[in-house]
């Protein structure tokens, strides 16, 4: 049997804050999650905010150590062989993470040395990728500040994705983005798993893009792996209507889509 | 072996576009370290005592580049956490030992063009003649002290990796503390007396000490037309505990930089801040 892309088993991770004199308080971020995805596979992680997706996201991607519980990352184990697991994986944040004053061209070409490659290649790849991703050559050398939150996290993908990982590790990477933006991020993600075989695991907010994009999902709520299976079972497992309804019925959570909030606001 | 040069580079291409970027910034804290630097400087022109100018200079100038090669690796992290890039930096298949490399020679450089840019501009104020110094003995103890500062920069760059809040801050305090103890512009001697052996464990107290004397401060042949600057030999004992220092602290800043790293993976405190 093909080894999975990822296998988490019965991870767990408490962070601890002192609240006193000799008083700490716990909170459980990932409580015993085991799940695994296949080669080629796009699997999405839905839950609330707090429920622990960028935790589990950042113990895979070697910025958080776990208590207790295994992770292998195509066959390397972490965090014993995380320098291995770095060169497989691309990582994108809800936050659009760079260096704001320098431009597109200077962040992904400092990444691409940052991996040791050619920045040649590398700009030519990058090129390639935000053009695909519906953005201007033109827009290459201005500074990050001066672009919108949408052009920053095509960015943001486009500097995952310049190392070519078979690894991608998105963390609400379509959050905050206005409706165009998030289709093209979401066709040019479809075309790379069907192109490049990409492994991709996704966390997310939004039913519609999960439902989309994944073969299956997984409901996480308060650190824990309530239930997994495609749309299609979670909806019937629940008795449901909607995957919406599903992960209500399922996880006894609501969804709130803080951006519906905002223009409701 | 060329992807440690390509990731070395990394660090190099990334400091200088930041430079370019924060250029108005650049200026302006070159500014205010040549104004600063005068400003002491002065107090042994108006005093009329070219020993005294001179000890000032020596002290304001080596200050300069210490400090400066301190503030700009123990502060990278803190930077890092601004921009909100440090855990991209930290998830790059780059050994810490390349990655603090990078950012050492980045802040080596710039700290040798911001102390050529103060020498100058102290040369100016001050009307200061250098003929007679043992200058190349001065570059010397420099090339030596760097290492040991920049083990103390790395020691001091886990503050901001321990925390978000607090380590920026501890890590101007430890500066501070250097600052105090060194002797940068008057003998230790003058110090309390308890604090006194503090300045045994700064190496600036040995950079200074050995500069002094090989810019020929306090030697008996100095006149202001042309100074008596020791030879190298008059500084062996200064230069083998700046190596000393050197060989301890750079390599107790890497492991130590190592450990907190994992500490803060297992306690969360990479997280984004600012």
């Amino acid at each position: 049997m093909e080894q999975p892309a990822i296998q988490v088993r019965n991870l767990r991770k408490c962070f601890r804050k002192r609240t006193g004199f000799r008083k700490t308080s716990e909170l459980w971020a990932i409580d015993d999650v085991s799940f695994s995805v296949a080669e080629g596979e796009t699997y999405g992680l839905l839950g609330p905010n707090g429920s622990g997706k960028s935790s589990l996201i950042r113990v895979l991607s070697t910025l958080l150590i776990a208590d207790s519980g295994q992770v292998r990352m195509r066959g390397y184990s972490l965090p014993e062989e995380q320098e291995q697991v770095r060169r497989i994986i691309g990582r994108v944040s809800v936050d659009a993470a760079f260096y704001k004053k320098l431009s597109a061209r200077e962040n992904l070409l400092y990444t691409a040395l940052l991996y040791g490659q050619k920045a040649r290649d590398a700009e030519r790849r990058a090129m390639n990728i935000l053009e695909q991703l519906g953005m201007e050559n033109s827009k290459f050398s201005t500074p990050l500040e001066e672009m919108s939150r949408g052009m920053q996290q095509k960015i943001s993908i486009a500097r995952a994705l310049v190392l070519n990982p078979p690894l991608l590790l998105l963390d609400e990477p379509t959050t905050g983005l206005d409706p165009k933006s998030r289709r093209d991020v979401q066709s040019f993600l479809e075309d790379l798993r069907r192109r490049e075989g990409t492994t991709i695991l996704l966390t997310t907010h939004d039913m519609a893009e999960a439902q989309r994009l994944c073969a299956r999902i997984g409901f996480l709520a308060k650190g824990k792996l309530v239930a997994e299976g495609t749309a299609a079972a979670l909806i019937r497992r629940a008795g449901a209507e909607t995957l919406d309804d599903a992960f209500i019925a399922l996880t006894g959570e609501e969804l709130i889509d803080e951006e519906l909030i905002a223009v409701e606001d | 072996m060329e992807t440690t040069m390509r990731q070395t580079w990394a660090f190099l291409f990334r400091g200088y576009h930041l430079t370019r970027r924060y250029i108005g910034w650049v200026i302006v804290f070159n500014f205010y370290a040549l104004v600063t630097s005068a400003t002491v400087a002065l107090i042994g022109v108006a005093a009329g005592d070219y020993q005294l100018t001179l000890t000032l200079v020596v002290g304001a100038l080596l200050w300069n580049y210490l400090s400066w090669l301190y503030n700009e690796i123990a502060m990278s992290i803190a930077y890092e956490r601004w921009e909100g890039t440090l855990e991209y930096t930290f998830m790059a298949p780059v050994s810490r030992l390349v990655h603090l490399l990078g950012v050492s020679l980045y802040s080596l450089l710039n700290s040798i063009v911001t102390s050529l840019i103060v020498l100058a501009g102290l040369v100016l104020f001050t009307n200061l003649n250098l003929r007679g110094a043992n200058l190349f003995g001065v570059l010397i103890v420099l090339a030596v002290s760097t290492l040991a500062f920049v083990g103390l920069g790395l020691i001091a760059a886990v503050f901001p990796v321990m925390s978000a809040e607090r380590g920026a801050e501890a890590t101007h305090i430890f500066q501070g503390s250097l600052l105090l103890v060194s002797g940068v512009y008057y003998p230790v001697e003058v110090l309390p007396k308890w604090m006194q052996p503090l300045s045994a464990v700064s190496p600036a107290t040995y950079t200074l000490s050995a500069c002094r004397k090989l810019f020929g401060v306090g030697m008996s042949g100095s006149t202001p037309e042309h100074l008596a600057g020791a030879p190298l030999s008059a500084v062996l004992p200064e230069l083998l505990i700046l190596a000393l220092m050197g060989a301890l602290l750079l390599p107790l800043g890497l492991w130590t930089f190592v450990r907190v790293e994992a500490w803060a993976k297992r306690a969360g405190k990479l997280k984004r801040t600012g």
